[in-house]
């Protein structure tokens, strides 16, 4: 039986036109996408949107009705999972309860039959850098939920490979932990050099962490693109939300001019916003996100509006405002000690035309 | 994960199944009944078998002994099952061992020990009349009676267990909303807890009636001459009056029954369970 | 609600009743069995394990329990893993056809098993009737170990193809060790199924085969001997031990877990 392969690529990953279904179902529909080396390259969408199943397409445990993965050139598609050389820590950890950490940590070099000394120099290698020299020979049982998290990952880069797949690894983690974890991730991934792939459906930790974010729903990539970039300018209204707050006002596009378009809405709003893909006559929704809006301003778009609700949400306070019928503004403000008008108080409220993007599909 | 390998790994069981279960049962039937060249056509044969006067009483006997079992068992489970449902810790544990450790216990050794306790100078009778509440020792042993008891004793661990599954299942919120609602003690068992602890009751029917149905050794060492049950019939034509075209009927018969049995008890139980699914 | 708990209680003495008594007897003093005993002796057990036909009957009873619980536990667990993590159709019928060996009445299989022994001359050949006996501990086996597996993290094994290591090192070094507890539960109720088994016994056995069950049969058919309740003692003993065995097993694994 030969070894599966000691690491030599980059970690360019290639994903062309992967489609897989079960039955009818389109679990993945088209994907395509290019990871550059070193890149961490998170898949995000909702649970159902066919995020992990592209993952384990990746990594060769499930395999594709049609399209082609590939590492650095190589075809993947049909090499079987143990012989694809990547990385991968998994959404339990998946520790071996039967094994110590450090066997754990070995296993991998085991199955590639690395001589006993190198074995323990790189396993104490590896526990080192996730800071769990002293627990080599506990079990998982006797781990916390961190450690526990911080073994899979020792486990998943031992044998250096080029690209480490990771299966919401924080997923089972309380919040404080979560972002520390991810702090130290990021350090490991930037200091090895490695590809990652990432699997969330939490927002915030998704950019957090990634270089890219791949916005999956219903199996394909909505947007991808890097997390300021889809952040603010997001390819429709379901990117728009799935990444936080937004407010998304429909209308019609009336006139265009080089640089700023106009919208006109049921209710009679005349709003302005950057060009974009806008064309005259075409229905399209304002995009803005809570926080760029003042009650201040009193320049660019300026709406006059009553409170309706308040909420206090620690950081900001969040207030709802009916600038027309049927027409509710979410407002963010920072929570500076000023006190916001309450729910009945009128208020005008206010955006730069340039910090809105029109979503026309 | 799955890959078409995995699948191949069940092919060793298959093989056997197929060689030392199916292979000898099809065999068995088609060297008796089609090949035989002393046997005749197959439909007459069969109709003389069925329509002879033993068989006709066994089948009746076994019928009307599986059924009185069946009821029996059930009677004496239900509470059982249902108080291993409610408990744990100890109680749990101590129950649970009385009725498992008879439930592993060679069937043989079983009614060796009703034998022992039922028999004409058996314990209980010996009791009975140290008692004074006898003078004669009371004939408990060879007859439909200690038929009844031995196969009792042995099937009841079946019926428990298969209940105590159903109930187990059951979510006591459902019950706790029905006293919430201001339904008696009573009420909610009538309505909420028996209505869903009933598939496991026909299960449990089931899966206690097919093995009645071919019931042997319990019968054979703890009925009278005449409580023969009809797989006690198919040994006998093997054994001593080596007719083995009328015990290949009889085994034809008591086969097709047990198969479609199971067949209902296929389409009622999710089997899958089974498997932890 | 005092009558449940009364009644599961003596429903429990009623249960264990037949069982501790046999136990008792076998230990009788006097010449003939009785209960309770005047006095206590082994007396019962030196007969029976002095008697050279019911030793080669322990004998044969052992080889063939052996032979059949290594065939069942090694077929039934690739089975079950088969059905665990395995992908086709028709899986529920499957399984149901593979537990029809202990549905469908065992005189009806025994007589056919027999036809067929006969004209192989393989009646009273010991490894073949293990071959039998495993049919009928397969679907215990079966169950078991589907449980088992089922509670084996599927991830564990894709972690170790993940990390490299090729499905036979996986499922040396990951699913075995971890469906251990169950293997041996597996394994000794496999043993357990065969050594108790009668009537395929008493079909095959001819003369030079019988099993502990098949001369119980005998002398109950005859002329019942006093030495009966010491064997049949032993055989709970066997029961007992097993049942032990596995809780010590599973006891392990429990705690193991909760640390």
């Amino acid at each position: 039986m030969t070894q599966p392969p000691l690491p030599t690529g980059k970690g360019a990953l290639e994903l062309q036109d992967l489609v897989k279904n079960y039955g009818a179902e389109p679990v993945v529909n088209h994907v395509s996408a290019s990871i550059r080396p070193g890149e961490f390259f998170s898949l995000l969408g909702p649970s159902g949107s066919g995020k992990t199943t592209t993952l384990m397409m990746i990594a060769g445990f499930v395999s594709p009705d049609s399209g082609a993965i590939r590492m650095d050139g190589a075809d993947l598609t049909r090499v079987p999972a143990e012989r694809r050389g990547l990385g991968m820590v998994f959404q339990n950890y998946a520790i071996f309860p039967h094994l110590n950490v450090f066997e754990n940590v070995a296993f991998p070099l085991r199955a590639r039959r690395v001589a006993e000394t190198e074995i323990r120099a790189r396993v104490k290698d590896a526990l080192g850098l996730v800071q769990l020299d002293r627990y080599a020979t506990r079990y998982a049982r006797q781990l916390s939920g961190g450690q526990q998290q911080r073994v899979a990952i020792a486990r998943a880069i031992v044998y250096h490979p080029p690209v480490v797949l990771m299966d919401e690894p924080l997923g089972a983690l309380d919040k404080n932990l979560r972002y520390d974890m991810q702090m130290e991730l990021k350090d490991i991934q930037q200091r090895l050099g490695m590809t990652v792939v990432y699997v969330t459906h939490d927002q915030e930790e998704a950019m957090n962490l990634s270089d890219r974010i791949a916005i999956m729903n219903h199996g394909r990539i909505e947007q991808a693109g890097e997390p300021g970039t889809i952040y603010e300018t997001p390819a429709n209204a379901f990117v728009a939300r799935f990444l936080g707050e937004a407010n998304l006002i429909p209308g019609t596009i009336e006139t265009t001019q080089s640089d700023e378009a106009l919208l006109v809405t049921p209710a009679g709003l005349r709003l302005r916003a950057p060009t974009g893909d806008a064309r005259p006559g075409q229905p399209a929704s304002l995009f803005i996100r809570p926080e760029k809006l003042s009650l201040t301003a009193t320049t660019g778009n300026v709406l006059a509006g009553t409170v309706r609700r308040r909420s206090f949400l620690g950081n900001i306070i969040r207030l709802s405002v009916e600038v027309a019928a049927d027409t509710n503004l979410t407002v963010d403000l920072a929570n500076t000690g000023v006190e916001p008008p309450a729910p009945g108080a009128t208020t005008t409220v206010a955006w730069p035309v340039g910090d809105g993007v029109y979503l026309t599909q | 994960m799955t890959r078409p390998q995995t699948t191949l790994l069940l092919l060793p069981a298959l093989l056997m199944l197929v060689l030392v279960f199916a292979a000898p049962l099809g065999w068995f039937f088609v060297q008796t009944l089609l090949r035989d060249p002393d046997a005749g056509p197959l439909w007459p044969q069969i109709v003389s078998v069925v329509t002879s006067r033993a068989v006709l009483q066994a089948i009746v006997t076994t019928n009307w002994i599986s059924l009185l079992v069946t009821a029996t068992v059930l009677v004496l489970g239900y509470p059982v099952a249902y108080y291993l449902a409610n408990r744990s810790g100890v109680r749990f544990t101590l129950v649970i061992f009385c009725i498992v450790v008879p439930y592993f216990t060679s069937i043989i050794v079983r009614t060796y020990s009703w034998m022992v306790l039922l028999g004409t100078d058996g314990l209980i009778n010996d009791a009975l009349v140290w008692m004074g509440i006898i003078q004669t020792p009371l004939k408990l042993l060879y007859n439909q009676f200690a038929i009844v008891i031995g196969m009792t004793y042995v099937l009841l661990p079946y019926m428990v267990l298969t209940l105590y599954a159903a109930m187990k299942s059951i979510d006591t919120n459902l019950l706790r909303a029905a006293r919430g609602m201001g339904a008696s003690g009573p009420m909610t068992f009538f309505r909420i807890y028996l209505p869903l602890s009933l598939h496991g009751v026909i299960s449990g029917a089931l899966i206690v009636f097919i093995l009645s149905i071919g019931f042997f050794i319990t019968p054979a060492l703890m009925g009278g001459p005449s409580d023969v049950m009809i797989a006690m019939l198919i040994e006998r034509s093997v054994e001593i009056t080596l007719d083995w075209s009328s015990a290949a009927v009889m085994s034809l018969l008591l086969l097709a029954v047990t198969l479609v049995l199971y067949a209902i008890y296929y389409r009622l139980t999710d089997i899958r369970r089974l498997m932890g699914a | 609600m005092k009558a449940l708990p009364a009644y599961v209680v003596l429903l429990c003495l009623v249960l264990m009743a037949p069982i501790v008594i046999v136990v008792i007897l076998a230990f009788s003093g006097g010449s003939y069995l009785q209960f309770p005993p005047r006095s206590l002796s082994l007396q019962w057990f030196v007969r029976f394990l002095g008697d050279p036909q019911w030793r080669a009957s322990l004998w044969v009873s052992t080889i063939i329990a052996t032979v059949a619980c290594a065939l069942a536990t090694t077929v039934g667990f690739f089975a079950a893993y088969a059905f665990v993590r395995g992908d086709f159709p028709g899986k529920k019928l499957m399984l149901s056809a593979l537990l029809l060996p202990i549905i469908v009445p065992t005189v009806i299989t025994s007589i056919a098993m027999y036809f067929l022994s006969a004209r192989l001359g393989l009646v009273g050949n010991l490894v073949w009737i293990g071959v039998c006996h495993a049919i009928i501990a397969l679907p215990v086996v079966l169950l078991i170990l589907l449980s088992t597996l089922h509670g084996v993290d599927a991830n564990l094994e894709r972690a170790a193809l993940s990390l490299g290591a090729s499905r036979a090192r996986m499922f040396v070094k990951v699913v075995v060790p971890l469906a251990a507890p169950g293997l041996v539960s597996a394994a000794l109720f496999a043993f357990l199924a065969s050594f108790d088994e009668l009537i395929i016994s008493l079909f095959l056995s001819g003369v030079r085969a019988q099993t502990l069950p098949v001369r119980i049969w005998n002398s109950l058919h005859l002329e019942i001997e006093p030495t009966i309740a010491a064997v049949s003692a032993f055989l709970i003993g066997v029961t007992a031990f097993i049942l032990l065995l596995d809780a010590a097993v599973r006891g392990r694994r429990g705690k193991g877990r909760i640390q």
